[in-house]
């Protein structure tokens, strides 16, 4: 095991996946000569060189359709969006041809496609450049959609990604690239997508969270085992396909169970996830499911009107009071 | 760089060459008249978009082709897939719905493949596969190969970003694809002119930087030439180019527009007809006697039987069994 940060578990994956298969290459605004606004592609263009490290223009659209093209013809494309919300210029290319490839030509061209880069709630970039993006495309079929919440699921969930052979989303975080945790060094060291992981146990309450709510949900956990509450966290870490059966699992356990999520609440994970623990678990629970999601505004630029907009420890430690009291 | 219209050369055309060229656009017009009448009897659903009045695009351009480069489309593609070599009953098989079609009976008109010719698909939101075709490239760039890419699209893809978007990447990146716009004058029912400020399509060519032509494309023989000089230095030094078809399309958008009436006139429909592309390479396969009546006749009853017996075939073939509404979403 290595201490590292996220970003730098982020950089290994791509080193690895690369020495390992010449097929794999990186591509984006800034990844080469730059080494990636966000430095996760750093070192890359000097060890792969220009061939398997390309910058492009601005031109989301189009460089997300170069990739389809390349992954059509057996490359294993891993695109940088340099945020997520550019992604949006990208969303025709994603949801229209790389998720209905596969389908559309009645399985004679997959897409092995990584779409990558942050994504969620930022530190004061507003209403453009600090959202929860995932919503966008969990929605559809023939996508699958990761968010790694640690560094050792950010190497080992990409991994995965770039040997998957669908198009997958893979969303990361402005604020959790500086996170600094242990990573397997074993090069062959991979997480299966779908698979979710308890994150703390307990008996009293299971909350459903990732990413920044994640850490967020153990800080509150913490707080509350002082007043004897058990608290149990389950990280779904790939939100399609989702690993519905631990999350269930955990529900039938503790009998009570608060959803978290950062983005807008309306029709969001949160709203999905409720909907299947009520579905496959209603006979368990003791009370009913609490949701703490995001407000239904755009990201305000204002601090302190930003820390309303996401679900603060206070909203998510009451949340919890509300259930296990009920 | 770009350059203006082309004087064609009059290529020439031997008895093989004529016959060939001649067989293609016959199979492609009585396919797709075919079409017209399973549409109308309901074995065809959905959109269906015909092509007929550009054969000569299509072929001329496909003819110039090795088996292994690779051609892409957008959703008028019928023409484009039976030119690249597709076997016209699973093409038929596929308008059906029916299991046995290219894509299993889920893509339909709009979403023909043929991976086992290199056709990268029919796509169906205007604009967005002129970026795969540069992928494409990229790929064959990456690979090492010295495959070429052509890709077709109409003149409404021009007006959308992704036209341009493409246009830079490929002549930034010198990639071996081979754009050709067929310029039917009509984005839908909206007039060129209407829609494109520069509705010379070629000279956007010059904005990046790459070859622009435009040819005649009701002249097969103009188009094979045209499109072989360009694919050839393609596959020399990378180049792309931009080529503009001037072409016309005889039947409305779609089936749902059919005679095309409301936005352009009868006179101009009557009068574009008199330069179909199948009578004139007929008139000038006669006039230098490299064809015989005899010859066209033949031609005429071999695509008849081979589109009678692509509707056998689709006919024949069962629907989809329920099971394939959930394969090929994911592959393991």
């Amino acid at each position: 095991m290595a201490v590292m940060t996220y970003r730098e578990a982020l950089n290994l994956a791509l080193r690895e996946e690369m020495r390992r298969d010449p097929r794999v290459f990186v591509m984006g605004e800034e990844v080469g000569l730059y080494e990636g606004a966000y430095r996760v592609t750093q070192g890359l263009l000097k060890e792969f060189g220009e061939k398997r490290v390309v910058d492009t223009p601005i031109c989301e659209s189009g460089f997300t359709g170069v990739g389809v093209g390349a992954a059509m013809l057996g490359l294993r494309p891993v695109l940088e969006m340099m945020t997520f919300n550019f992604a949006i210029l990208a969303l025709d290319q994603i949801v229209n041809t790389a998720a209905k490839m596969l389908y559309m030509s009645g399985g004679q061209y997959n897409i092995p496609l990584v779409v990558r880069g942050p994504g969620g709630p930022a530190a004061q970039l507003a209403a453009q450049h600090s959202q929860s993006m995932e919503t966008y495309f969990y929605h559809v079929p023939g996508l699958k959609v990761v968010r790694p919440s640690t560094p050792a699921d950010a190497k080992g969930l990409l991994k995965s990604a770039i040997r998957d052979e669908n198009p997958v989303i893979f969303i990361e975080s402005e604020t959790l690239y500086a996170v600094k945790g242990e990573v397997p060094d074993d090069p062959d060291f991979t997480i299966p997508l779908g698979q979710a992981i308890v994150r703390r146990e307990g008996t009293d309450v299971t909350v459903v969270a990732y990413m920044g709510m994640m850490y967020r949900a153990m800080e509150v956990a913490e707080e509350l085992a002082r007043e004897g509450m058990s608290v149990e966290i389950v990280d779904p870490r790939t939100l399609r396909p989702m690993d519905t059966q631990t999350i269930v699992s955990s529900v039938r356990k503790t009998h009570r169970a608060v959803v978290i999520e950062a983005g807008a609440g309306f029709a969001g994970m949160g709203s999905e996830i409720l909907s299947f623990i009520t579905e496959q678990a209603f006979d368990d629970l003791d009370a009913p499911v609490e949701r703490v999601t995001g407000e239904n505004a755009p990201m305000p630029y204002a601090r302190n009107l930003e820390l309303l907009k996401t679900p603060s420890k206070a909203k998510i430690a009451a949340a919890i009071r509300k259930v296990c009291n009920a | 760089m770009a350059q203006a219209k082309t004087t064609i050369l009059s290529p020439r055309l031997d008895a093989v060459l004529a016959r060939r060229l001649l067989g293609q656009m016959a199979l492609i017009r009585r396919f797709e008249e075919k079409a017209a009448e399973m549409y109308a009897l309901g074995k065809i659903g959905g959109f269906l978009h015909l092509y007929i009045g550009q054969e000569a695009v299509a072929v001329g351009a496909t003819s110039t082709l090795r088996p292994d480069d690779y051609a892409v489309s957008s959703y008028r593609e019928h023409g484009h897939c039976l030119a690249k070599g597709s076997d016209p009953r699973r093409v038929m098989a596929e308008l059906f719905g029916r299991r046995d079609g290219l894509s299993k009976g889920k893509g339909g008109s709009m979403h023909l493949f043929d991976k086992s010719v290199n056709f990268l698909g029919g796509h169906g939101i205007v604009g967005a596969h002129l970026p795969l075709a540069a992928g494409a490239g990229f790929a064959i760039n990456y690979q090492g190969g010295d495959q070429v890419v052509l890709c077709f699209f109409g003149d409404g893809a021009v007006h959308e970003g992704e036209f341009h978007e493409a246009m830079n990447l490929v002549a930034l990146w010198k990639l071996p694809v081979i754009y050709i716009c067929e310029n039917n004058r009509y984005a839908m029912g909206t007039a060129i002119h209407r829609a494109l400020a520069q509705t010379e399509i070629w000279r956007f060519a010059e904005t990046y930087g790459i070859h622009g032509e435009a040819v005649d494309g009701m002249d097969v023989l103009a188009v094979r030439e045209c499109v072989g000089r360009v694919v050839e230095r393609a596959r020399r030094d990378k180049t792309p180019a931009l080529i503009e078809a001037r072409t016309y399309r005889f039947r409305g958008h779609s089936m749902r527009d059919p005679a095309g009436a409301v936005y352009r006139t009868r006179e101009e429909v009557e009068r574009e007809k008199q330069r179909d592309p199948i009578a004139l390479l007929t008139a000038r396969g006669l006039k230098d006697g490299v064809l015989s009546e005899a010859d066209v006749r033949a031609i005429e009853q071999n695509v008849a039987d081979a589109v009678d017996e692509a509707v056998a075939f689709a006919e024949a073939s069962p629907e989809p069994p329920a099971s394939f509404l959930f394969t090929d979403v994911y592959k393991d």
